[in-house]
């Protein structure tokens, strides 16, 4: 066993509420409500406990972390305690006023979510009229604000088609880094997997375009891509290792691995109303249930890769087979792996229809 | 402009900060982070947006008494490599 080490991010989910409904969101089917949300005192004792252990960066997400009164409080006192503080939105609520606070309160990094390239998709996807045309003014105001910019992307089968307008979109908003992220089927996006998985020409054509555009933005635009599971050969490093390197705080307060660990039944996650971070990170046992490769079964536990992948991701090993410790089926070693061919058949002859994500559930 | 005469800056919302847990300087950029070696956090501590490469290269070649020749082409190679991971400005 490796000696263990601090964590390096805190990922803040302030709140569930959002006022855009995507398909693809990989919050749980079960959002928690509104009353159930920590207080800002309660956040900021979270913060000061985060810097305390080691973390080093802040990542403000929810649902839509400005929905939240108090966002500019944490904000400040984040930056006021070193914690380097980028903020995930969707950016329908950044008007000039909250531009102009969020700089104050030193906001170090904003991304910005964008549903497609063109409003019309967009829209009817983000369940928001008018919402492209909001984060367009959004991105003007965080550039002319002197602030870093990452246009993030969400592709699938209904607007991978548009890649290269999004790359255009993203050059013309002057981001410093563009996320062209494929859909991770978790959360609603798994419910709503036969309406979003590509195919793979579509897959063959995103890769292209990406290294098109890598080699021509270059030093310029850093292109960050996030490719799909159902696809791979080998599984993504899910969160950089399970209890390793991040820890995800829900809205009310559960501290997590990953954002969708609590859909493993069998673990009980630690609630920040009731324990430190630093005994959360050192001391609770769902936290050191997957962590390092001890727990790994085979083929995981003898591949040259268990230090590079951790074995994938544990919440989609228990949605595919149903077992958080199987090997993730992503990797082609898994013995479940067959399933992620079968899930892109089931999608081949299936609709377009899509459940949206809101807050009284599924 | 020969590389010498550039000026290195850290891009926008890319900042280097000392970390008292683990006892390093790390770059902290935009989701993602840098743990530069003791030679890289040497050569950061001196971007400020003002000093050329060659300013730089003077400097630490007078601090670890190495010559020019040999410092600045390291410190050449460290910013380089920064700006392909699109933390720096050259």
């Amino acid at each position: 066993m490796t000696q263990l080490t601090p964590p390096m991010g805190l990922i803040a989910e302030l709140t569930h509420r959002c006022p855009l409904q995507c398909a693809y969101c990989s919050n749980p089917l079960s959002l928690d409500p509104p009353p159930d949300e920590l207080t800002t005192d309660e956040w900021r004792r979270v913060l000061d406990e985060a810097a305390e252990i080691g973390v080093l960066q802040l990542h403000l997400t929810g649902g839509e972390p400005m929905a939240r009164r108090d966002l500019v409080e944490l904000v400040s006192h984040a930056t006021n305690i070193g914690l380097y503080t980028n903020l995930i939105t969707s950016g329908v609520l950044l008007d000039d006023d909250a531009m102009e606070r969020l700089l104050a309160a030193g906001i170090e990094h904003i991304q910005l979510s964008f549903q497609d390239a063109v409003p019309e998709s967009a829209d009817r996807f983000g369940g928001y009229r008018g919402g492209h045309a909001k984060k367009l003014e959004a991105a003007r105001r965080i550039h002319d604000a002197g602030m870093p910019l990452t246009a993030n992307f969400v592709i699938h089968r209904q607007n991978i088609e548009r890649l290269e307008d999004m790359l255009t979109l993203g050059e013309q908003l002057r981001a410093d880094r563009i996320e062209i992220a494929h859909t991770q089927y978790y959360g609603w996006a798994l419910l709503n997997r036969t309406a979003l998985l590509p195919t793979a020409e579509q897959l063959e054509f995103a890769n292209q375009i990406v290294t098109d555009a890598r080699d021509r933005l270059l030093g310029r635009i850093t292109i960050d891509y996030v490719v799909p599971d159902y696809y791979a050969a080998r599984p993504k490093a899910c969160m950089g290792g399970w209890g390793n390197r991040f820890i995800n705080i829900s809205p009310s307060g559960k501290a997590l691995p990953c954002h969708a660990a609590e859909t493993i039944p069998d673990l009980t996650f630690p609630s920040v109303r009731e324990h430190s971070l630093s005994s959360i990170w050192t001391g609770s046992p769902a936290f050191a249930r997957f962590r390092g490769t001890d727990w790994m079964p085979d083929p995981c536990h003898s591949c040259e890769r268990r230090e590079i992948d951790w074995g994938g991701c544990r919440c989609q090993a228990l949605a595919l087979t149903g077992d958080a410790t199987a090997t993730d089926p992503a990797c082609a070693k898994a013995p479940s792996h067959f399933v992620m061919a079968a899930a892109i058949r089931q999608t081949a002859d299936a609709g377009l229809d899509f459940v949206p994500r809101r807050l009284k559930g599924a | 402009m020969s590389k010498s005469d550039r000026i290195p800056r850290f891009r926008r919302g890319t900042k280097l900060r000392f970390d008292k847990t683990r006892s390093t300087w790390v770059v902290l950029a935009p989701e993602r982070l840098f743990m530069p070696d003791e030679i890289g956090t040497e050569i950061l501590k001196l971007v400020d947006g003002q000093r050329s490469i060659r300013v730089i290269s003077l400097e630490l070649a007078g601090q670890f008494n190495a010559p020019l020749d040999v410092v600045e082409p390291d410190v050449i190679a460290v910013l380089e490599g920064l700006v392909m991971k699109g933390a720096m400005e050259l």
